[in-house]
């Protein structure tokens, strides 16, 4: 059959590093979640408060949409950092 | 001959090369729907964001920007927002239990072929509406380009991709992905180098365009007409008559309560259509702005008309997009820093172009006319999406859309398939990674692409996603050409990835899994190949229909049919006990057809689809995310308590 080849997986893929994995990745959505509802709740009933310029005369709509481009990054590399292969 | 027709040649070929040598490569079935699992995570990270930057991010993001302003980052933000779902909470459950396809990992703790069918529609619904607005997009480039009208270049981008995906399969789509991924973000950073170093320069259009089709201008009554008259003009209808021997129109049936004005030329017959910037009834100031006209008859017969064209110009659409003032007063920044251009374009001026449908009788007007907004206002949420005018639905249906963007990533048949092509969970968890990085700084450089085309003067006012060739060609030509063919082939490789990934459902799920037909290897990658060639040619036609519509907003429909349909689904199988193979189908089902059904009903759709009046759309808001989303959940949940005693889970880890 066609599936057979297909099950391939990491040399420390116990059911306690994936547990651990999914952990942190559930953690991370959570904080970018909050960030992500955070911009929608602002945008659609603060519109007042997106408009200020707080820094280099850029608003804040833009800078809050550069942080979170700039979060999903680097939330992606903190990811990445905790599921280092570890020696067991 | 220009240098753009042989450098988009050289461009296309060069990928229809590669992709029939690759091809050759791929001989098994593993090999045509997985590339054999091997593709290395780079690779397949760049792949990840060339799949992923299709015409829509390209042309539909770009061009929402130039028109609408801040609005249009929302969908870079939303699009870029879904890469986190599918990294954290999607990618590797799913690719432990995984198989080929998305239907796959849903049933693979099920076995059930009610599953395998739903899933299977899904995906296929879920393509075919990622797949129109590439298409769209393909038309939209050829047409400035080689000269051909819309539908040629839809029939060309969808023969050109059967080509490719019937002689190829994963492998080549992978490479063809990485090479137009790199591609994609090296001219735009280059095109992004060339705003910054133009800065911003006041445009105040100019000549016999400037004086009429530009023009917004404004009447104090009363007035004397001229020194010898005796009388003062009290009226407008007066106004009007002395000043052209025009007779205003009566303000009837469909243009009732529209804020337009229409005069009749007592000689020519001629009918101008001016926009009501600001009503004088009470004041005696009016302020009127000339504007540009598609009118479409019964016959079928199209006409543009200009108010005041002077008789210089075609009746063709001039190109808009103006910045009027600088905030110094000065006419020209020079070269300017990323953030410098966003404040000095906050303190600015900016001629923007809206359009609105009007069917009178039998004769549909689309009217497109312009408006003076500050720079500070293009720069904030509320041109596209109307979350300022404190309407609730304005605010949910913005919300709905963001909750859609978010949910629809790791919903996407075409996007979860890639987890498949390389060797384990650490290389699809670099690959994501190279992903968000590549897809995250590209869609920074969409901002500045956006607005550079907002005041580039060179914005097609019909269509906006054109905004970003068109900024190009103001640079140079040799830069048109390389963007546009480069959107080629993001428009090919996205088209052959979504062929692949709905052939992929029809073979291996409907008739393999569904109908239980035995196929070998080679009669499977047959077979899937036919049904390519079939789902292309309903691409094709589908992409012709919907040309009026702005990629990026087709786009957020697919992802809002995705996350409707498949999102329930993968979460709650992946994170509670008690779903059911009745819930999981119920849900797909559901959720896929209140979304579609949804978005086919909605203001947007009447539009620019089917002709008709918005206000007359049987759903209150376009976006249906944030009601079929959860309702879908909700669906999954009671399905799966009524049916919990007859089915009897399998281990969730197979391994």
């Amino acid at each position: 059959m066609l599936h057979e080849h297909q099950n391939l997986v990491d040399e420390q893929d116990t059911p306690a590093e994936a547990a651990r994995r999914s952990r942190y990745g559930l953690w991370l959505f959570a904080l970018y979640l909050l960030l992500y509802a955070g911009f929608m709740g602002l945008t659609a009933f603060a519109p007042g408060v997106v408009a200020q310029t707080p820094f280099a005369g850029v608003n804040i709509a833009v800078l809050y949409g550069l942080v979170l481009i700039g979060m999903a990054l680097l939330l992606a590399l903190v990811y990445a950092w905790l599921c280092r292969p570890r020696q067991v | 001959m220009s240098l753009t027709i042989p450098i988009f040649l050289l461009f296309v070929l060069f990928t229809l090369g590669l992709s029939f040598y690759l091809g050759n490569r791929a001989k098994s079935a593993a090999g045509y729907f997985a590339a054999g699992g091997q593709i290395h995570w780079f690779v397949n990270g760049i792949a990840f964001a060339g799949d992923y930057l299709s015409a829509a991010s390209f042309l539909g993001i770009c061009g929402l920007i130039a028109f609408y302003g801040y609005d249009g980052f929302l969908y870079s933000i939303g699009y870029l927002a879904g890469w986190v779902v599918a990294l954290f909470v999607i990618a590797e459950p799913l690719k432990r239990m995984g198989k080929y396809t998305f239907a796959d990992a849903l049933d693979s703790r099920f076995q059930s072929r009610g599953i395998k069918l739903s899933v299977a529609i899904s995906t296929l619904v879920v393509s075919v509406f990622y797949l129109i607005p590439q298409m769209v997009g393909a038309g939209t480039l050829i047409k400035p380009l080689l000269g051909y009208p819309h539908y040629v270049g839809v029939i060309m981008v969808g023969t050109v991709v059967i080509l490719i995906v019937a002689t190829a399969g994963m492998v080549s789509t992978t490479y063809v992905q990485f090479m137009k991924g790199s591609l994609l973000v090296l001219f735009s950073t280059i095109l992004v180098g060339m705003i910054l170093f133009r800065g911003l320069e006041v445009k105040k259009p100019r000549g016999e365009a400037g004086e009429s089709v530009y023009n917004l201008f404004k009447i104090k009554l009363p007035q004397k007409f001229d020194i010898h008259s005796e009388k003062p003009i009290e009226t407008l209808e007066e106004w009007f008559e002395q000043g052209m021997k025009h007779d205003i129109l009566p303000a009837e049936g469909a243009w009732k309560g529209k804020p337009y004005l229409r005069t009749k030329d007592r000689e020519t017959g001629k009918v101008d259509i001016y926009r009501v910037v600001k009503d004088g009834s009470v004041t005696k100031a009016w302020e009127l702005a000339n504007t540009q006209t598609a009118i479409e008859l019964k016959s079928g017969e199209k006409k543009v008309e200009l108010t005041h064209r002077p008789l210089t110009l075609k009746h063709e659409f001039l190109p808009v997009g103006h910045l009027l003032t600088l905030g110094s007063g000065a006419t020209r920044t020079g070269p300017v820093g990323p953030l410098k251009y966003l404040e000095e374009l906050g303190k600015g001026t900016i001629l923007v172009w809206g359009s609105e449908l009007i069917v009178d009788g039998n004769t549909k007007y689309t009217i497109y006319y312009p408006t003076v907004k500050s720079g500070a206002d293009m720069l904030l949420p509320g041109n596209y999406f109307k979350v300022r005018t404190g309407k609730f639905f304005d605010k949910i249906d913005f919300l709905s859309l963001m909750l859609a963007l978010f949910c629809g990533t790791a919903s996407l048949p075409h996007i979860l398939i890639r987890y498949y092509t390389v060797k384990d969970q650490a290389a699809a968890r670099l690959s994501t990674i190279v992903g968000i990085a590549s897809i995250g700084f590209f869609y920074i450089l969409t901002l500045y692409i956006g607005l550079g085309a907002m005041i580039s003067g060179a914005l097609d006012v019909t269509n906006s996603n054109m905004a970003a060739p068109l900024l190009a060609k103001s640079f140079s030509e040799w830069l048109f050409a390389c963007i546009s063919a480069i959107a080629f082939t993001t428009v090919l490789g996205t088209v052959s990835g979504l062929i692949v990934a709905a052939s992929g459902a029809i073979v291996h799920d409907l008739l393999s899994g569904v109908c239980a037909i035995q196929m070998t290897d080679h009669i499977k990658i047959r077979v899937a190949k036919m049904a390519s060639v079939i789902v292309g040619i309903i691409a094709i036609v589908l992409g012709i229909l919907f040309e009026k519509m702005n990629v990026a907003v087709l786009v957020g429909w697919a992802f809002s049919i995705a996350a409707s349909a498949n999102l329930p689904a993968l979460i709650m199988l992946l994170f509670w006990k008690g779903t059911t193979k009745h819930g999981i189908t119920a849900a797909v089902t559901f959720g896929m057809l209140t979304s579609l059904t949804w978005v086919l009903l909605s203001a947007d759709a009447y539009k620019n689809v089917y002709g008709l009046n918005p206000a007359n759309a049987l759903v209150p808001f376009s976006q249906p995310g944030i009601i079929t989303i959860p309702l879908s959940f909700a669906v999954l949940v009671v399905v799966s308590l009524m049916t919990k005693s007859r089915s009897v889970p399998q281990s969730m880890h197979q391994n």
